[in-house]
């Protein structure tokens, strides 16, 4: 197992070096500079300027110089909030994301799994029925239009909850939900087929041929095998969210990393960005490294 | 139930029937009426299924809509009418679904902007359609250290965010609707490429692949015309599946701002338009939303229900 995790941890360097050259040389191709404003600069200032952020040096030489100061834990400082370090904005804006994104993903595996199952015992019944078609709907509405409509409905005419900011449980609501529908859409139809198959092989049968309750054959027998294809939906899972925090960020106005890397593209802030991507980036690997390992105590037959 | 070995027999009548050489499965087994193709078999089980008709009706419909859009109002995209701005839906004045807070013709917007959506989904699969087939027939029929490297690459990029690399290039490079094309293009083929590799490790091994080898075709040639027509049913299925992704993603990107520019719209930037708007004239956010939702909704069911009656072995759980 220790030699597994290893290997795997090692094989994950290609894909962050690959992960930090793709996104160094997208921001600097872009046309464009930070400090490009409405006015022209003197030339004197803007020499300083470069010469202060390196950007007079060659191009490898920055990558070098950006790749050394990440070892570090340095993101460099913020183009446009010039007071803060990359760190200090991903450390304000991070937490408030993952809260975010943790109570979605967490929502998104209850009901998912719960729902799936359901459908899965009650194999093209109503129930079944009822339960793919709204799993379809949720995968059908993007969660930027379903937001929206949300706030139309339960905060613009009904009133029961806040449109945005976070301040208190009640504004939690319609973020977290709208980031963790199409997550609920896409799981329960996961667990709905995987459950089937198990719930086919003939252990399960034995179980139920000896007289168990169904809650016991469920859960005793039958949950872990299907969940196999859930964990390694996991990753997939986490980008989803991570990439719909974007926009619901944007919509309810939380001040979160998703809201920042908006911010930031637009305003060229390049090293924010990076300093996003990146992260996100490494999280991501990092993730599924867990996800991978997850993997292989769920199903032993795995070899990876 | 069906046992391993039926699957791969349907299977493999089917890669032949496909390549229109055998239309008859050689042993289907117990069977006394004359054979059925793979394709016969699919095309009946898809006119059993209620839900992919009904969507691909609607889908029709739509689309239909979309192309005839200058036929149906009075209004044209751009133009302003100074008597009815931001106004509900209305017969009189033949605004269907209302005005904008500019007094452009949300019916006509939301068609044309549905003519976008839909360009986008069709290009920008194509492009994953091509790089995908190509890269993943390339790498399955290689085999070997080709193979492994090229599918390692294929691991490599899966990391990758790429949505935060779409958002950065449309913000560098400018809104340009080809550029959507090719990003949206190039972040759908890596599924594209994996599905195809697998198909073709597993076509390869067939007999008349080895009796084209032993006929001297040449590898390209082999991939191109034994290989690729072979893989048309695995790939359509993805393919309508697909494009809801990519009409998504256009739609995120127009969503934020970054993606088609007035005065073209798509659904994408008619929403955000709309969700800004919706306090006062929730029309405006309501129909571009249902037009989006409807149009994923009816490509999802028509790719599940294509999944479905071309897969052997999904077949028995309906």
């Amino acid at each position: 197992m220790l030699s597994f995790a290893f290997r795997r941890l090692l094989s994950a360097i290609p894909t962050l070096l690959v992960l930090l050259a793709l996104s160094f040389a997208l921001i600097r191709v872009a046309p464009g500079g930070p400090f490009d404003t409405e006015k022209t600069i003197p030339a004197e200032i803007q020499e300083r300027l470069n010469e202060t952020y390196h950007l007079d040096e060659p191009l490898w030489q920055q990558f070098f110089r950006y790749l050394g100061d990440l070892l570090q834990g340095d993101f460099g400082p913020s183009f446009q909030y010039k007071d803060y370090t990359v760190s200090e904005l991903i450390a304000a804006g991070f937490p408030v994301s993952l809260k975010l994104g943790g109570l979605a993903m967490l929502l998104a595996l209850l009901v998912g799994v719960s729902v799936g199952t359901l459908a899965a015992l009650n194999q093209n019944r109503r129930t079944d029925h009822v339960a793919m078609g709204a799993a379809m709907t949720g995968i059908s509405i993007p969660n930027f239009v379903l937001a929206p409509l949300m706030v139309l409905v339960f905060a613009v005419t009904l009133r029961w909850l806040p449109a945005g900011g976070l301040n208190d449980w009640q504004s939690y609501v319609l973020p977290v939900i709208s980031l963790a529908l199409p997550q609920i859409a896409y799981i329960a139809r996961l667990t709905r087929g995987s459950m089937i198959e198990v719930l086919r092989s003939d252990y399960i049968r034995t179980a139920r041929a000896q007289g168990l309750p169904t809650s016991e054959v469920l859960l005793g027998h039958a949950l872990k095998p299907a969940l196999v294809p859930i964990v390694s939906y996991l990753g997939p899972a986490t980008a989803g969210i991570i990439t719909g925090s974007v926009v619901i960020e944007q919509i309810f106005g939380v001040p979160g990393l998703g809201r920042y890397f908006v911010q930031g593209a637009l305003n060229r802030d390049y090293t924010l960005v990076m300093g996003i991507v990146v992260f996100y980036g490494v999280l991501i690997i990092l993730f599924n490294f867990l996800v991978d390992l997850a993997y292989r105590w769920l199903d032993p037959r795995v070899k990876l | 139930m069906k046992t391993p070995e039926q699957s791969i027999t349907a299977e493999n009548s089917g890669a032949k029937a496909a390549d229109g050489s055998v239309s008859k499965a050689p042993d289907n087994s117990g069977a006394i009426n004359k054979g059925r193709s793979l394709r016969d078999d699919a095309w009946d089980s898809l006119r059993r299924n209620r839900a992919a008709m009904i969507a691909m009706a609607v889908m029709a419909t739509v689309v239909a809509l979309v192309l005839f859009a200058p036929l149906l109002s009075p209004y044209d995209i751009d133009s302003t009418d100074w008597d009815t701005i931001s106004k509900g839906p209305s017969l009189v004045t033949a605004h269907w679904f209302g005005t904008d807070d500019v007094g452009r013709d949300l019916f006509v917007r939301t068609l044309y902007g549905g003519r976008i959506s839909l360009l986008v989904g069709l290009a920008a699969t194509l492009v994953s359609l091509v790089i995908g087939i190509a890269w993943g027939a390339a790498a399955g029929y290689a085999g070997g250290k080709v193979d492994q490297v090229m599918m390692r690459i294929v691991d490599v990029l899966y990391a990758m965010p790429f949505m935060f690399f779409v958002i950065l290039l449309m913000v560098f490079f400018g809104r340009n609707i080809f550029l959507i094309f090719i990003a949206v293009g190039a972040i759908n083929w890596l599924d594209m490429a994996r599905i195809v590799r697998g198909q073709t490790l597993s076509l390869k091994r067939k007999e008349f692949i080895e009796a084209a080898r032993a006929g001297g075709v040449s590898p390209f040639n082999i991939v191109r015309r034994h290989i690729v027509p072979n893989l048309l049913g695995v790939v359509v299925v993805y393919v309508t599946l697909t494009i809801p992704q990519v009409i998504l993603v256009e739609s995120f990107l127009s969503f934020l701002g970054l993606g088609v520019q007035e005065p073209m719209t798509s659904w994408g930037a008619l929403v955000n338009d709309g969700a800004q708007a919706m306090e006062t004239a929730p029309w405006a956010l309501i129909f571009p939303a249902v037009f989006l939702a409807l149009t994923l909704f009816c490509f999802n069911f028509i790719g599940d229900g294509l999944r479905d009656a071309l897969d052997p072995r999904d077949r028995r759980t309906n």
